[in-house]
């Protein structure tokens, strides 16, 4: 190790060496063992030294001596440190309060949306998909009657890619809905219908979202939760919330 | 720690100088070897401070700037003037002999041997123990190093490599190595 080389680690570990001789240095005591273990031996002195060098600690007493010395208006500056604390403590407190807030009921959303997502799978993976199959708005609407507490209205499907399985009832909370199963080229598309009291977790921002790798939209209209989710594209999901949106307000 | 404003005010100078507070002390301490005489220091240090605020530099090292007023003040107390009485002349002009480190199992200081560590960095002489300890313990850099002592830069760096060399010289000692 050349004694020009040796002086300039020191220099290296503080960090004030020209970043060239830096890059340098590195380079060389990457590939050369005693560099390497002189730089971990002055390493370890460098830590040694600052832990043992915060040695001494001013009593509390002290503090608060100097602190009085140099306050330039104590009570002033004093009132004002509390109500910065106070401030301080209270953001602190809502901000608490807010994002617990926020995560329960993002939770109690996701809980929500996974139930939506089981019933979709469920439906399909049953023998009997639909309890009513038909591709007639006008079969299927009627069937619900007396089944569930509120009435909807389905879209006309002419001359658009979806065509209209068939429907069942679904249970969500334990209220009672209607699930609608389309079909576009071959994805299926549940869309649930709720009342809107019955499923207040589902409430979410609009378009199209994500659960476990489907796709959802969901809005709400005329007091009712409807819930649009398949595997399909989020644009094909769009283009049938669309479709309902208009049945709805027809 | 740069202060860009135009005129440091006192309110300004509190909020700058109480998170030096614990860092000073140690290093006044450490000067002076007593918790009393560190405390008188601590004290002149703030109090002269915040007399001439208006001799601070807006936009250069507040905590050099800090540091440096101890070390004058210190320099000039009973005790300081004693130990700077000590200090060899040409300590700075010797010619720098790289230091050697031994291997790093005989260098290497545990936890238990802080102590003895602690011991050593007391024996140095006063300008090595305070070039050592603003560099290692407050992290400063060779310039701010250089505007707390007022010692050109090139000073910071020999002074450094001598403290180093003499403290290991001293722990090897210690050590029996």
């Amino acid at each position: 190790m050349a004694d020009e080389f040796t002086a300039k680690l020191d220099v290296y570990l503080d960090g004030e060496l020209p970043s060239i001789e830096m890059k340098a240095i590195d380079a060389h005591v990457r590939g050369c063992p005693p560099c390497a273990a002189d730089v971990l031996s002055r390493v370890q002195m460098k830590r040694a030294t600052q832990s043992a060098g915060k040695r001494y600690k001013p009593s509390p007493e002290f503090r608060q001596r100097i602190q009085q010395q140099i306050a330039s208006r104590p009570r002033e500056r004093m009132s004002r440190a509390w109500m910065t604390a106070s401030a301080v403590l209270a953001t602190l407190l809502i901000a608490g309060l807010v994002n617990t807030y926020i995560g329960r009921e993002h939770m109690k959303q996701e809980e929500a949306f996974s139930e939506v997502a089981d019933l979709h799978v469920a439906a399909l993976a049953s023998p009997n998909t639909v309890d009513v199959a038909s591709s007639d708005r006008h079969t299927v609407k009627p069937w619900f009657q007396g089944k569930i507490p509120f009435t909807f209205n389905l879209p006309e499907l002419q001359n658009t890619e979806f065509t209209l399985v068939g429907g069942r009832i679904a249970y969500l909370g334990q209220a009672p809905g209607a699930e609608l199963i389309f079909q576009i080229r071959k994805h299926y598309v549940s869309v649930f219908i709720f009342q809107e009291h019955a499923a207040p977790e589902l409430r979410s921002g609009s378009g199209v979202r994500k659960h476990v790798s489907f796709n959802y939209e969901t809005w709400a209209e005329g007091g009712l939760r409807y819930i649009a989710i398949s595997d399909t594209t989020g644009e094909d999901i769009s283009k049938l919330a669309e479709l309902l949106k208009i049945a709805a307000m027809s | 720690m740069e202060v860009a404003k135009d005129r440091l005010t006192a309110a300004a100078f509190e909020e700058l100088a109480m998170p030096l507070f614990d860092q000073l002390y140690n290093f006044a301490h450490w000067l002076t070897k007593e918790r009393s005489d560190a405390e008188d220091l601590v004290q002149e240090t703030y109090a002269k401070a915040l007399r001439g605020l208006a001799s601070f530099q807006p936009g250069t090292n507040f905590r050099a700037w800090m540091y440096r007023i101890l070390r004058n003040t210190f320099l000039t107390s009973r005790t300081g003037l004693k130990v700077a009485s000590t200090v060899p002349l040409d300590a700075d002009d010797a010619p720098e002999i790289p230091s050697s480190t031994g291997t790093p199992e005989s260098i290497f200081i545990e936890k238990s041997q802080e102590h003895l560590l602690q011991t050593a960095i007391d024996e140095l002489p006063l300008h090595f123990r305070e070039v050592l300890l603003l560099c290692e313990v407050e992290e400063m850099s060779y310039q701010e190093i250089a505007d707390a002592l007022s010692i050109p830069i090139g000073t910071v760096m020999s002074r450094l490599s001598r403290a180093r060399r003499a403290l290991r010289e001293l722990l090897q000692k210690k050590l029996g190595g």
